[in-house]
């Protein structure tokens, strides 16, 4: 093994440029591990646990760009670190040049700006935020990684300053139509939607569409606003802007598991919701006193898709949980074709939401399932690589994506765990999710394609069937072409829903009596 | 009077991107007037030097 590294000094790139040079250069054959990375402190630290260590790198600066490489001899180190410009020359050829620099170059070329998007690295994101809430901007803050700490005190300034900040670790928002980061394309409506679980979010707006209805806003407010800590201070002050917006008729609040002093706390406040309010609250049961007519909770994203379109005056689709004869006699047909010791279910999701939203399901049939992003601390797995029974895993955990692209962006983390699944005989059933939308892979389905192919084939050399079930989360007006997706699935064979509740329900169904 | 939240919800979106190019592009197919900030770390990345200017200016 040899190992090498080349530092360009004041070369700054943002994450996804970098991401795609080093896909190009974990491509060339005898590689083993690839870091191209900007010299922060976090990064250093990641070099240095891969075993790339040096007084150089000690040295390097947040705006220095390192390049690690371990291959299996010297030769392929010098041979890829010695195409490095080449790469990084025709990467740039495909990007646009900006000569704005910072906030402040922004707002004289657009001073009538009424929103920051901001996806800096998540040491810097406060400060650009801060300043953009000083200059009278709203925020949308994608960065993650940003201190409790700050993220408090920026949530403050924009209570001060009457300004709405979507985030840290905001990954979706629909303003008036316009998604933005990790958004479908949704007509708008009467329903608004608050979500601190961006493919909740996704999922709901999709579903909402599906179903013929619309969205006002869907308001995103990052992942750890509902946390104690935080105490939901986007949320509260995403619904008073949605109660005082003429256009929304109907509010849903969409979450993973909440802080249960903020659940209580956002409760209280949507019983007296001015308008009818829907709560959806993913691993968390709520029991309602029966005393408000304008709250109901929801269990499932589609019973609060039901719920919404229900209480806007539209007529829902019918309630998500019942599978229809066919997807019934299917169950049969796939169950009768698993040898005797196939049994358990592994589900890779690339969207947080769904993994918990199908632990929810699958726990409330009993079925106990084993997790890297567990509802329950007890069904944590110890080693998030390593399946044990039903299991579930969330790869878009830090311990995927650190210095590697979202799955939602590129599906090499899935495909690698798809084949590794396979290679267990008793695993029966794959549960997948494929999202598409704004700024996720143009091609999900085409990424991991080859992989279920080659896994179903592993399990019929012996002698058994792997059942592949997928929830596609999108809609027909996305650039993906969800119908081209839809197909290429169904074409390999795999049983494919239009919501991962439903693919879950499903799941249920299979994994029943055996 | 309406506050800056209610102008976001009801007037044409009007974006500063700080950071990933493709957001930006994203905004552009939906004909939303945007423009991109090709960020880079303030001061070299220097913190403390950061500190000392954010407390200057």
């Amino acid at each position: 093994m040899a190992s090498g590294f080349v530092i360009r000094e004041n070369q700054y790139y943002d994450s996804l440029f970098l991401m795609g040079i080093n896909k190009r250069l974990s491509e060339v054959k005898g590689v083993q591990q690839t870091a191209v990375l900007m010299g922060s402190d976090n990064n250093k630290r990641l070099l240095f646990d891969i075993g790339v260590q040096d007084a150089q790198i000690n040295a390097a600066q947040p705006d220095d760009l390192i390049v690690a490489v371990i291959a299996e001899s010297p030769r392929i180190v010098d041979q890829v670190l010695g195409r490095l410009d080449e790469w990084l020359q025709s990467g740039l050829e495909s990007a646009s040049i900006s000569s704005l620099h910072t906030l402040e170059d922004g707002l004289a070329h657009k001073p009538k700006a009424n929103l920051v998007v901001i996806s800096v690295p998540g040491e810097y994101a406060a400060r650009e935020a801060r300043r953009a809430l000083a200059a009278g901007l709203n925020v949308f803050l994608f960065s993650d990684h940003v201190p409790v700490e700050e993220e408090l005190e920026l949530k403050q300034l924009a209570i001060q300053q009457k300004l709405l900040v979507m985030g840290p670790d905001c990954g979706t928002s629909l303003i008036n139509g316009v998604g933005l980061g990790f958004a479908n394309v949704v007509r708008t409506g009467p329903i608004g939607a608050i979500g601190a679980a961006g493919t909740g979010l996704q999922e709901f707006t999709s579903q909402v569409h599906n179903a013929g209805a619309g969205i006002s806003h869907a308001i995103g407010t990052g992942s750890h606003d509902l946390s104690d800590t935080i105490g939901g201070t986007t949320t509260f002050t995403a619904l008073e802007a949605l109660e005082a917006d003429p256009q929304t008729k109907v509010i849903a609040v969409i979450s993973k598991p909440p802080g249960a002093r903020t659940l209580a706390r956002l409760i209280e406040r949507l019983k007296i919701c001015k308008k009818p309010a829907i709560g959806c609250f993913l691993g968390t049961r709520v029991e309602l006193d029966g005393a408000s007519t304008i709250f109901q909770c929801a269990r499932t994203i589609d019973e609060a898709v039901y719920l919404a379109i229900e209480r806007a005056g539209g007529k829902p689709t019918s309630l998500p949980n019942l599978l229809t004869p066919e997807e019934l006699a299917w169950v049969s047909r796939e169950k009768a074709a698993w040898s005797p010791n196939q049994q358990y279910l592994r589900g890779l999701f690339a969207g947080g939401t769904f993994c918990y939203q199908s632990q929810q399901i699958l726990q409330d049939a009993n079925i106990a399932v084993y997790s890297n992003a567990p509802l329950d601390q007890k069904t944590r797995l110890a080693n998030p690589d390593r399946s044990l029974e039903h299991t579930v895993v969330d790869m878009g955990a830090d311990t995927y994506t650190v210095g590697k692209p979202h799955p939602m962006i590129d599906g090499t983390s899935r495909k690698q765990r798809i084949l590794v699944e396979s290679r267990d005989p008793q695993v029966a059933v794959l549960l997948l999710d494929f999202i598409l939308g704004y700024n996720a892979s143009m091609d999900p389905v085409g990424e991991l394609l080859d992989a279920i192919l080659e896994a179903r084939q592993v399990a019929r050399q012996r002698r058994g069937s792997l059942t592949v079930v997928a929830s596609i989360c999108g809609t027909e007006d996305d650039p993906q072409d969800l119908s081209k997706q839809a197909k290429m699935l169904e074409e390999a064979g795999v049983v494919v829903f239009r919501t991962n509740a439903r693919a879950a329900y499903f799941c249920c169904e299979l994994l029943k009596h055996r | 009077m309406p506050t800056r939240i209610d102008e976001l919800l009801h007037e044409p979106i009007v974006v500063i991107n700080l950071g990933l190019e493709k957001f930006a592009e994203s905004l552009e197919e939906q004909q939303v007037e945007v423009v991109q900030v090709d960020w880079v770390p303030p001061a070299g990345g220097d913190k403390a030097m950061v500190e000392l200017l954010d407390h200057l200016l």
